[in-house]
C-alpha cells in the first residue's frame, strides 16, 4: 500500500542516533509502505511533544469463540491519525523456548504484512509473539491464516496466560527437567482455560529448568515450576583443579559465598556436604565444567507471584518441595492439585484477586486444608512468631456437642 | 458452485518446538555437558557426544518490523541452516554448528546495527513494556527510555567486566507488565495526580461497585452526581496506583506535568547465593524528559558505576547493598533519603531497622 503522508519528527529523530538498535528506525522502516506504521510515527511524535499517551482503554474485540488473545486498542485522535484509529494487539502463542526457522518467520511476516501494521514485539513480557496494530475486520483473517500455519493465539484477561519457559534441555546442561516439553504439554492441556477467561483473574505458569530461573518464574508467575535435584552435586575434581589453576579463588569466590556453608576446598579436592546444600546454583555457575546438578532431578513448585496491582507485589512461595517431572505428563498427580487449587480460588476468590493474594487473605494453612495438601516446613521461611493461633481442636469439640 | 470452506481451526495451541529446533539440538537434547563463553555474546555448549553448538547473541529493541525479522531470518539461512531463537530478554540468538561462521555473522550483525553481547557478567537487553507506543495507562514511554539508557551503557553489554550480571527492567506504570519488581535496576513509570473523574460519562462506562472495590486504600467513595450514582475520591488516601482507571475509563490519571519515573534497585530472581529479592526504592521521582530522559540515563549510569567500583566479585547490586547497608549506599550515592523511602503499605514495620547494626 502506498503511503502519501509524511510526518516531521524532530523528537523521535533523536532516538535514531546512538549505538543501540533503534525502535524508531523499525517503525519508520515499516511506515515506508504501511500506513498504520506511518500514522503511528505521527501519533508517537505527538506523545513525545505532549508527554502524554494517546491510546484509549481497550474495548472488547477478539476472534469468534475466544475470550482472550486480542487486546483492543483505539487511538483518541482517530481523525488526525486514521490508520491507527483501531490498533489492536494480537498475542500469538510462541513455540516453547522461542525457537523458529527462517521459513516460518517469513510466513508469519507475510501474514502480518498483509493484514497489520508490520510491527511486532519479539516477544511480549508473558512470552507471546506480539503483533502490534490490527483493525477489527482483519482479526479473523489473521487468525485463520495463523492457524493454517499451525499457530494459535495466546491468553489475555482472566484466563491461563501463555505459559513460557527457559530453553531448558534444548541448550542447557543445568536443566533439571524438560521445560519445553512440559510447557508445550501444559499449553495444550489447558487450551480451553487459555482461550476462554473463567477465573477471578489471570493465571500464569512459568517453567525454569534450574534455580537460576532465567524466565523469572518466582517473580512473574502464579505457578512457578523451578528445576532442582535431591542427590549429590556431580563433581569432576580434575576440572575443579583446572578452574583453581586458571584463577578462580575457590575459597573466596565459592566456599565463602555458599549459602549453606557446605563447601570445603583443601587446595586439591572440593568436598560438598550435600545435606546442607541449598541448591542455589552459585558453585555450579562459577565452575560449569567442574560441577553439575545431581542425577535425581525434578522440580520445586512455588505459587503466588505477582506485580503490585492490587494488594502489593508477591514472590511465589513453596507449595511442593520436590516432584519428579517425567513423561507421560498426563499421569502426574500434580494436575489434580492444580484443578483443586483453581476450584478453591474460583469459588472463593474476589474479582481481580490473584491466587497469591487470595492465599494471603485466607491464610496458607487454610488454603492447604481446602486443597488437601499437608503443611511442611519447606513452605515457610520460619514458623510463626506470634501467639495468635486459631487452635482448631476446640472448634471440633463444639461440633461434637451439637 | 459453493465454496468449499476449510473448517475453522481453533484450540490448536502453539506448534511443537520440534518443528523449529536445529538438528544438532534435536540430537543432543538433554545431553549437554557444559558451556563456555569464549568471548562476549558467544556461548559454546558441548554435549556428551562431543558435539559443539555455538550461540551468537545480539541485542534487539524488542519492537521489530517484519523487515528486520526477515533480515534475521535471512542471516540464519546464510549462517546456520535457518535456525534462530529469541531469549526471555528480547535478544536474538543464532545457533551455529560451524565456528568459522561466527566472525562473519558478527560482522553482519554489527553492520546491521545489532550489537553482539549480553552474556555473563554484563548488562543485557532491558525487559520493558509498551509505553506511549501502544498502552493506554502509561505514565512514561518505554522504548525511548530504554533506547537512551542502552545507548549509554552499551559498553557493558558488549563486555563482561562487571562484578556480576546486571538486569535492568522498565515498566511504564504500576501494572508492571514488565514485572520489574525483582530487577537490579528497575525504572518504573508513576503518576502523582489523582484521577480526574469524568462525571458525565462515568455512569455509562463503569460499574460503580467494581470501581469502588478496585481501590486498595478505599479512597473511592460512593456519591451522587445530578441524581445518578457516582463516586468521589478521598484525595489524601490516593496512592496513584491507577487500579481504578484499569476498571473504569472515566477515571483518567495520566498527566504530563506530574507523571514521570522512579528508580528501584537491588532486586534479583536468581537463587544464586542469596534468595530472590524485591527491588527497593532509590530515587522517588524523575520528571519525564523526552526524547532521551537524560536525568534517568545519568541516574542509571551513576548506580552502575558505583556498584562496579565497589562490589565484590559475584555480588549482585542487592547483595552488595545488603553487605554495606542502605545508609552507606545513600551516603555513597548522594541520593537524598526522604519520607517516600519509608514504607507505609502492608507489613511496613518489617522494613524498619530493628537493630543497632549501623555503619557510621
Amino acid at each position: 500500500m502506498a503511503v502519501d503522508k509524511k510526518y516531521e519528527t524532530p523528537m523521535l529523530d533523536q532516538l535514531e542516533t546512538g549505538p543501540w538498535p533503534s525502535f524508531v528506525k523499525e517503525i519508520k522502516a515499516a511506515g515506508e509502505e504501511n500506513p498504520m506504521a506511518n500514522d503511528l510515527i505521527g501519533l508517537l511524535e505527538q506523545s513525545y511533544t505532549e508527554r502524554l499517551g494517546h491510546w484509549k482503554h481497550g474495548g472488547i474485540v477478539g476472534v469468534m469463540g475466544y475470550g482472550g488473545g486480542v487486546i483492543g486498542r483505539y487511538s483518541d485522535l482517530p481523525e488526525k491519525y486514521p490508520a491507527v484509529s483501531h490498533f489492536h494487539t494480537i498475542r500469538v502463542n510462541q513455540p516453547a523456548g522461542w525457537y523458529y526457522t527462517a521459513d516460518v518467520l517469513h510466513k508469519l511476516c507475510d501474514i502480518w504484512d498483509k493484514h497489520g501494521s508490520g510491527l511486532t514485539n519479539m516477544h511480549g513480557s508473558t512470552g507471546d509473539m506480539v503483533l502490534l496494530g490490527c483493525t477489527t475486520p482483519d482479526l479473523e483473517p489473521v487468525f485463520s491464516e495463523l492457524t493454517e500455519l499451525g499457530f494459535d493465539l495466546g491468553g489475555s484477561g482472566s484466563d491461563v496466560r501463555t505459559p513460557s519457559c527457559c530453553c531448558g534441555q534444548s541448550r542447557c546442561e543445568w536443566a533439571c527437567y524438560d521445560t519445553m516439553g512440559l510447557t508445550h504439554f501444559i499449553t495444550q492441556k489447558f487450551q480451553d482455560e487459555l482461550h476462554r477467561p473463567a477465573f477471578p483473574y489471570k493465571m500464569k505458569f512459568k517453567m525454569s529448568g534450574c534455580p537460576n530461573d532465567c524466565v523469572a518464574s518466582i517473580a512473574r508467575s502464579d505457578i512457578s515450576i523451578i528445576g532442582t535435584w535431591r542427590d549429590e552435586i556431580q563433581i569432576n575434581q580434575e576440572e575443579v583443579r583446572n578452574y583453581s589453576k586458571n584463577g578462580v579463588n575457590i575459597v573466596k569466590e565459592i566456599a565463602v559465598l555458599c549459602p549453606g556453608k557446605c563447601i570445603d576446598w583443601d587446595g586439591n579436592e572440593i568436598k560438598i556436604d550435600d545435606s546442607s546444600c541449598r541448591h542455589c546454583m552459585h558453585c555450579i555457575n562459577v565452575m560449569p565444567k567442574g560441577l553439575a546438578p545431581g542425577k535425581d532431578r525434578g522440580a520445586v513448585v512455588l505459587m503466588g507471584a505477582k506485580a503490585p496491582i492490587v494488594e502489593g507485589a508477591l514472590l511465589s512461595s513453596v507449595i511442593i518441595p520436590f516432584m519428579k517431572i517425567e513423561e507421560p505428563y498426563d499421569d502426574m498427580e500434580f494436575w489434580e492439585v492444580i484443578e483443586e487449587m483453581w476450584d478453591v480460588w474460583c469459588d472463593n476468590g474476589k474479582a481481580r484477586e490473584r491466587i497469591g493474594e487470595f492465599i494471603q487473605r485466607v491464610g496458607l494453612g487454610n488454603f492447604l486444608d481446602e486443597v488437601g495438601l499437608e503443611p511442611v516446613a519447606e513452605m515457610v521461611a520460619h514458623p510463626r512468631d506470634n501467639p495468635y493461633i486459631f487452635y482448631e481442636d476446640y472448634l471440633e469439640e463444639e461440633d461434637e456437642d451439637e | 458452485m459453493a465454496d468449499a470452506k476449510p473448517q475453522r481451526l481453533t484450540d490448536i495451541g502453539p506448534p511443537h518446538h520440534d518443528r523449529f529446533m536445529p538438528p544438532i539440538i534435536k540430537k543432543n537434547y538433554g545431553k549437554w555437558k557444559y558451556h563456555e563463553i569464549p568471548r562476549p555474546g558467544v556461548l559454546v555448549h558441548t554435549s556428551d557426544s562431543g558435539d559443539k553448538l555455538y550461540t551468537v547473541r545480539a541485542g534487539s529493541p524488542r519492537l521489530l518490523s517484519t523487515k528486520k525479522i526477515r533480515i534475521f531470518a535471512d542471516l540464519a539461512t546464510k549462517y546456520c541452516g535457518g535456525h534462530l531463537r529469541f531469549t526471555s530478554r528480547h535478544n536474538v540468538e543464532f545457533l551455529l554448528t560451524d565456528a568459522a561462521n561466527i566472525d562473519p555473522l558478527i560482522a553482519d550483525l554489527d553492520a546491521l546495527g545489532h550489537p553482539v553481547g549480553g552474556t555473563g557478567n554484563s548488562i543485557t537487553s532491558i525487559v520493558h513494556t509498551q509505553g506511549w507506543v501502544h498502552c493506554h495507562s502509561a505514565a512514561t514511554d518505554a522504548s525511548g527510555v530504554v533506547k537512551a539508557v542502552m545507548d549509554d551503557v552499551i559498553d557493558e553489554f558488549k563486555t563482561m567486566e562487571l562484578p556480576a550480571k546486571l538486569r535492568i527492567a522498565l515498566a511504564c506504570c504500576l501494572n508492571m507488565c514488565g514485572a520489574v519488581h525483582c530487577s537490579d535496576i528497575a525504572i518504573l513509570g508513576i503518576h502523582k495526580r489523582i484521577p480526574q473523574i469524568d462525571l458525565k460519562t462515568l455512569p455509562k462506562l463503569c460499574e460503580i461497585p467494581n470501581l469502588i472495590a478496585s481501590c486498595p486504600t478505599n479512597a473511592i467513595r460512593p456519591t451522587t452526581y445530578e441524581g445518578k450514582p457516582s463516586v468521589e475520591i478521598q484525595e489524601d488516601q490516593c496512592m496513584f496506583c491507577a487500579n481504578c482507571f484499569t476498571v473504569c475509563p472515566a477515571m483518567p490519571i495520566a498527566d504530563p506535568d506530574t507523571d514521570g519515573v522512579s528508580i528501584w534497585i537491588g532486586g534479583k530472581v536468581s537463587n544464586a547465593r542469596s534468595e530472590p529479592m524485591f527491588s527497593k526504592l532509590a530515587i522517588p521521582f524523575i520528571p519525564n524528559n523526552p526524547p532521551r530522559w537524560p536525568e534517568v540515563v545519568e541516574a542509571v549510569r551513576m548506580i552502575v558505576d558505583l556498584w562496579k567500583a565497589n562490589a565484590n566479585k559475584h555480588e549482585r547490586v542487592g547483595e552488595w547493598i545488603e553487605r554495606i547497608g542502605w545508609p552507606k549506599f545513600f551516603r555513597m550515592s548522594g541520593i537524598p533519603f526522604e519520607k517516600t523511602h519509608i514504607d507505609d503499605f502492608k507489613h511496613a514495620g518489617l522494613t524498619f531497622k530493628r537493630s543497632a547494626h549501623l555503619t557510621y
